[in-house]
C-alpha cells in the first residue's frame, strides 16, 4: 500500500556512495531514509568493479577525484576495524613496458606527490620481478604505491548501511524514485513506487541513473554516459599468479586492463572500457573477454584460462565533465548531487560522504551530533578465519556453525542465518553470495545453491518458489506441473 | 577437541566410499565413513532413474535402490562407524583428519590408512566462459536434478541443455516426464559424450533434437533467462558466422563435464594426473603417499557406478593390507603411459609385489570416437596384449585385464595405444 512518509533527508541509491553518505549523516540528529530500487543494496556499479582502494596518483591535480581519493584512502584505513571491512593494504604497481611508459610513471609519481599520496617509489625491473615473478620479463619498471589496496566493495556498502541502520537510518529496498516534487524552486519530497516521501533535502547517489534523477528536479546540468567493463575471475588454486594489484601504464580514458588478487585470494583480470547507451547492460561478450585476455597477457603471459570460474560486467557512471559531480543543485534547492562517481569512486566514497555533510550545512541544514552515535558494527563471525578452539566455542553456542553449507569457501549455516537477520540482511541467493561468498567459489553454487535457497525460504518464511536470485523477478524455481509425473493408481 | 582412532578412515559416503567401507570392514577392526550430506549414498540418491547395477547385481536398479543395497551392507557391519552431516576440514600426512559437524563440533580422528572418495563436481558456465547476462534459470544439470528429484521443484518450463554428458541426457528425459518442454540438447563436439543407451532412451525416445557441433554464443534475459543464441562450430570449435539461431527458453541446464573433487588431496601434496584431474594411483588405488588410497570419481570420472563400487572395493581391501602391514615388498614399479588415441589410463602405476601374479585391470578412455581399432599394450616395441574394438568412444570406458605373469616380463614402462 502506498503511503506518505516524512523525513529530513532522502538518499536516492544504495550503492557504496549512498550507503557511505547514510552512515556519515547518521552521526547527526536527522531523520534519514535511503531508498534503493533493487531488492538489495550494492547491486549497481558497486557490484561489479575492480575492488581496489586506489592510492590517488591517477586523477589530475586539483580535481575532486584526486582530493577525495586520497582522503577516502585515509578514511578507509581508519574505518577498517570499526566497520569490520574486508580491506587489505597490499600496495599496488603500475608497470611500464617501454621507455614512453617509464616517462609516464615519472609523471604519475609527480602528480601523486602533488595529490598528497604518500610513499610513491619507482622500482627497477629486478625489484618488480622479485615481488611479482609471473610478470612478463619485458617490463622495464613500475611505480609502487604502498597505500594501494584491495577492498571488497559489497561488504563495505553493507557495513556502511548496517551501521547507518543501527544509528536510526531507514533503508527501503525495491523502492524506485519516480519523481521529485519541487515547489517554488525548492525540493519538498520524492515520489516513489512505494509512495511519497516528504523531505527538504534529497541526495542523488543514483549511480548510472543519477542524471535521470537530477532531471526529475529540473536540473539538466549533466549527463551520465555508461561505460561497460568486463572481468574474468580465477579459482584460488592459481592465487599466486599475482600477489597484489598490477596496473598497466594508464591511457587517457582508462586505468587499463589490470590483474589483481582479491581480498579472498582469487585473481581477476579486467576491465575493458566500452561506451554504451544501455545503463543496465551487464552482459559479457566474447569480444570483450578476448580483449581483456590479450590485455592481461601483455603483463602476465602465462594466464591460466582453464582456472576461470566466472565472468562479469560492471557499468561505470561517467559524467560528461569527467570529474565527480558533488554539489548543491543549481536547479532546485535541497537537491544535492553525488553523481558521476566512476573510478576511484569506491575509494572516495567515505570522503564524498564527508563532503556532502559540509554541503548540507552550507545549504542551511543544522547538523547536531548524535550523543549516542554507535560507530562500530558488531563483528561478523567468519568461520574460515577462526582457529579450531574458537570454532569449537562457537559451535557449542550455536550448532548451526557446525554445518558447512559452502565447501568451496567454508561457510556455515550459522553465518548464512546471521547474514539474513542482520540489519539490511540478505534477501536473495546472490545477496548471500555477496555477503558471505557461497556460490562465489569454484563450484559456483552447484552444491550450495539448493541449500542456500532452502535456508532463505525457511528463515524468511516464504515458499522456495518465492526465493529470488537477485533482481525483482529473478525467481529461481517453479512448483511442479500438476498431474504430469504423478503415479496414477487404478482403483 | 574430541579425538578418536580408527584403522581405516574413508572420506565420502557415496558409492565408492560405501564399497570401500564394506570391503575394509572385512580386514580391520574399526572403519569410519565421513559423509557431508545428511544421508549416505552421495549423488545416487538424486539419480531416481534406472540402469544401475547391471554388472554388480545383474539386475536393473534405480540410484537410491543401488545405494540402499550398500547402505544395508554398511549397517549390518558393526565395525563400521558412519558420521553424517560432517565436513572434513583438513587431512594431514600423519593420517589425522580434522572434521566438523553440529553435534561433535570440531573433532580429530587418526587412522592407519585413509581413502579419498569425495566424488566429483560439475563444470560451470564460468569454466566454459559462455557470454551474456547472468539471469536466474541457468544451472548445472546435477543441481537441477537435485531440485527436481529430491526437493520437488522445477528449474524451468522450457529447457535448453548445453552438453550431452550423461546427466544432461538423463535430465532431458526427466524434464520431459515432468511435463516441461525440452527445446534441444547442444553439444560442441561432433559426437555425444554420454552413453549410447542414454542418447537413445533419453533423447530419441522423446523426440528431443541433439545438435552436434553446436554451442551457445550468448545467454539472454535480465531477471530470468529468456533465450540463447546458438551457432554451429568448425573443427577448431570456433562458431561459424551465419549459422546463428535463437532458442527461446526459461531454463538452461549445463552438462559440460565433471571434475574430480581433489581439494583435500591436492592440499596434502598428493601427486595428480592432469588428464584425469585425479590422483596418480597404482592398481591397489594407493596414491604416491603411502597409506593414502583413492577410489571412484575422485580418481577419474566413471560412466557406470558398478565400476565405482569395484574401485571402492579394491581401495578398501588394500587399505586394510596397508593398515595391517601385510602389503609385502614391491618387486617392480611399472608406469602406464598413454599414446596414439588413448587419452587416460587408470591405474597410472603398477607396483608388482613379491609372490603376487594377479592380473591388473586397466580402465582407459580414448580421445575421440573411432571404429575398428586395436587397443594395444606395449612393452617398448613388444606387444604385451591386444584387444580388437569395433567402436571406441570417449564416453565409454575400455576395460582390459593384463595378466600378472606378462607384467613381470615388462620393463619399467608400458604404453597403451590404438592401432588403426
Amino acid at each position: 500500500m502506498k503511503k506518505t512518509r516524512k523525513t529530513d533527508i532522502v538518499i536516492v541509491g544504495g550503492g557504496i556512495v549512498g550507503t557511505a553518505i547514510a552512515r556519515e549523516l547518521a552521526k547527526y540528529e536527522l531523520d534519514i531514509i535511503l531508498v534503493e530500487q533493487q531488492p538489495d543494496l550494492a547491486m549497481g556499479t558497486t557490484k561489479a568493479n575492480s575492488a581496489i582502494m586506489h592510492a590517488g596518483y591517477d586523477a589530475p591535480e586539483g580535481s575532486l577525484k584526486a582530493k577525495l581519493n586520497v582522503r577516502g584512502n585515509e578514511l578507509y584505513r581508519q574505518l577498517k576495524d570499526e566497520l569490520d571491512l574486508e580491506l587489505a593494504v597490499t600496495g599496488s604497481l603500475v608497470v611500464a613496458v617501454n621507455q614512453a611508459e617509464m616517462d609516464t610513471l615519472v609523471e604519475l609519481k609527480r602528480r601523486g606527490k602533488n595529490n598528497g599520496v604518500p610513499g610513491l617509489e619507482i622500482l627497477s625491473r629486478e625489484e618488480v620481478l622479485v615481488r611479482e615473478p609471473s610478470l612478463s620479463p619485458d617490463i622495464l619498471g613500475a611505480l609502487y604505491a604502498p597505500t594501494g589496496g584491495m577492498l571488497w566493495p559489497f561488504t563495505a556498502a553493507f557495513a556502511f548501511a548496517e551501521n547507518a541502520v543501527r544509528n536510526g537510518v531507514k533503508v527501503i529496498t525495491e523502492c524506485a524514485v519516480t519523481g521529485i516534487e519541487v515547489v517554488g524552486g525548492k525540493t519538498v519530497g520524492v515520489h516513489t513506487s512505494r509512495g511519497f516521501i516528504e523531505a527538504d533535502y534529497v541526495i542523488n547517489a543514483a549511480g548510472v541513473h543519477s542524471d535521470e534523477v537530477s532531471r526529475m528536479a529540473g536540473d539538466e546540468s549533466f549527463t551520465i554516459k555508461p561505460r561497460k567493463g568486463e572481468y574474468i575471475l580465477f579459482d584460488k588454486s592459481v592465487k599466486d599468479l599475482v600477489k597484489t594489484i598490477i596496473f598497466p601504464t594508464p591511457s587517457k580514458i582508462s586505468k587499463g586492463i589490470l590483474l589483481s588478487q582479491t581480498v579472498h585470494g582469487n585473481v581477476f583480470i579486467g576491465p575493458n572500457a566500452i561506451d554504451t547507451n544501455e545503463k543496465d547492460d551487464v552482459s559479457t561478450t566474447s569480444m570483450g573477454m578476448e580483449e581483456i585476455i590479450v590485455g592481461a597477457k601483455r603483463l602476465v603471459p602465462s594466464l591460466p584460462l582453464s582456472a576461470a570460474i566466472t565472468q562479469f560486467t560492471g557499468v561505470r557512471a561517467v559524467a560528461d565533465s569527467g570529474d565527480f559531480i558533488i554539489r548543491a543543485s543549481s536547479g532546485s534547492k535541497g537537491l544535492i548531487q553525488a553523481a558521476g562517481i566512476q573510478s576511484p569512486g569506491l575509494t572516495a566514497a567515505p570522503a564524498i560522504a564527508e563532503m556532502i555533510a559540509v554541503i548540507l550545512k552550507e545549504e542551511g541544514l543544522t547538523l547536531k551530533p548524535k550523543i549516542d552515535f554507535k560507530p562500530a558494527n558488531p563483528r561478523r563471525v567468519v568461520f574460515s578465519h577462526m582457529d579450531h578452539e574458537a570454532r569449537q566455542a562457537l559451535i557449542a553456542k550455536n550448532p548451526l556453525h557446525g554445518r558447512i553449507i559452502c565447501r568451496c569457501e567454508t561457510v556455515t549455516e550459522g553465518e548464512i542465518v546471521d547474514a539474513i537477520h542482520r540489519p539490511c540482511g540478505a534477501r536473495s541467493v546472490d545477496g548471500i553470495k555477496r555477503r558471505l561468498r557461497p556460490g562465489a567459489g569454484r563450484c559456483q553454487g552447484g552444491f550450495c545453491g539448493p541449500r542456500v535457497t532452502a535456508i532463505l525460504a525457511r528463515e524468511l518464511n516464504i515458499p522456495v518458489t518465492a526465493v529470488r536470485k537477485d533482481t525483482a523477478d529473478s525467481y529461481m524455481f517453479y512448483d511442479k506441473i500438476p498431474g504430469s509425473s504423478e503415479v496414477k493408481t487404478d482403483a | 577437541m574430541r579425538e578418536q582412532q580408527f584403522d581405516v578412515v574413508i572420506i565420502g559416503g557415496g558409492p565408492a566410499g560405501l564399497a570401500a567401507a564394506v570391503s575394509a570392514s572385512q580386514g580391520v577392526e574399526r572403519v569410519l565413513v565421513i559423509e557431508r550430506d545428511r544421508e549416505l549414498g552421495g549423488i545416487l540418491q538424486q539419480c531416481i532413474h534406472n540402469g544401475f547395477g547391471l554388472h554388480r547385481f545383474k539386475e536393473e536398479l534405480t540410484g537410491p535402490g543401488y545405494a540402499a543395497r550398500y547402505i544395508k551392507m554398511v549397517e549390518e557391519r558393526s565395525n563400521i562407524t558412519v558420521m553424517l552431516d560432517t565436513m572434513v576440514l583438513s587431512v594431514s600426512e600423519d593420517k589425522t583428519v580434522i572434521g566438523v559437524n553440529p553435534t561433535d563440533g570440531i573433532f580429530k580422528v587418526s587412522a592407519k590408512a585413509i581413502i579419498f572418495a569425495m566424488g566429483c563436481r560439475e563444470r560451470t558456465r564460468g569454466a566454459i566462459r559462455t557470454p551474456g547476462t547472468r539471469p536466474a534459470g541457468v544451472l548445472t544439470a546435477g543441481a537441477a536434478q537435485r531440485m527436481v528429484n529430491m526437493e520437488g521443484y522445477l528449474p524451468g518450463e522450457k529447457v535448453v541443455i548445453l552438453g550431452s554428458g550423461d546427466i544432461g541426457l538423463i535430465m532431458a528425459r526427466r524434464m520431459s516426464l515432468e511435463g516441461t518442454h525440452v527445446e534441444a540438447v547442444l553439444e560442441i563436439m561432433p559426437y555425444s559424450n554420454g552413453l549410447t543407451r542414454n542418447v537413445v532412451q533419453c533423447l530419441n525416445d522423446y523426440d528431443i533434437p541433439l545438435h552436434l557441433g553446436h554451442t551457445i554464443l550468448k545467454i539472454h534475459g535480465k531477471h530470468r533467462i529468456t533465450g540463447v543464441t546458438c551457432a554451429k562450430v568448425d573443427e577448431t570449435m570456433k562458431p561459424i558466422p551465419g549459422t546463428e539461431f535463437y532458442l527461446e527458453c526459461d531454463c538452461l541446464l549445463l552438462s559440460v563435464g565433471l571434475i574430480p573433487e581433489n581439494e583435500l588431496s591436492r592440499e596434502m601434496g598428493i601427486q595428480m594426473d592432469n588428464l584425469t584431474s585425479g590422483p596418480v594411483v597404482d592398481q591397489l588405488r594407493q596414491t604416491n603417499i603411502p597409506g593414502f588410497f583413492a577410489a571412484g570419481n575422485v580418481v577419474h570420472v566413471h560412466d557406470l557406478v558398478d565400476f565405482v563400487s569395484e574401485e571402492g572395493e579394491i581401495a578398501g581391501k588394500y587399505a586394510t593390507y596397508y593398515a595391517n602391514h601385510t602389503l609385502g615388498a614391491v618387486e617392480k614399479v611399472i608406469s602406464v603411459k598413454t599414446a596414439d588415441g588413448v587419452r587416460t589410463s587408470v591405474p597410472q602405476i603398477v607396483r608388482l609385489y613379491q609372490d603376487d601374479s594377479q592380473p591388473v585391470r586397466l580402465y582407459m578412455r580414448v580421445a575421440k570416437p573411432e571404429r575398428k581399432v586395436t587397443l594395444a599394450i606395449m612393452n617398448g616395441e613388444q606387444v604385451v596384449l591386444e584387444k580388437k574394438l569395433a567402436v571406441a568412444k570417449p564416453g565409454e570406458m575400455i576395460v582390459v585385464d593384463v595378466p600378472g605373469d606378462k607384467l613381470k616380463t615388462c620393463g619399467d614402462k608400458i604404453t597403451v595405444l590404438l592401432k588403426r
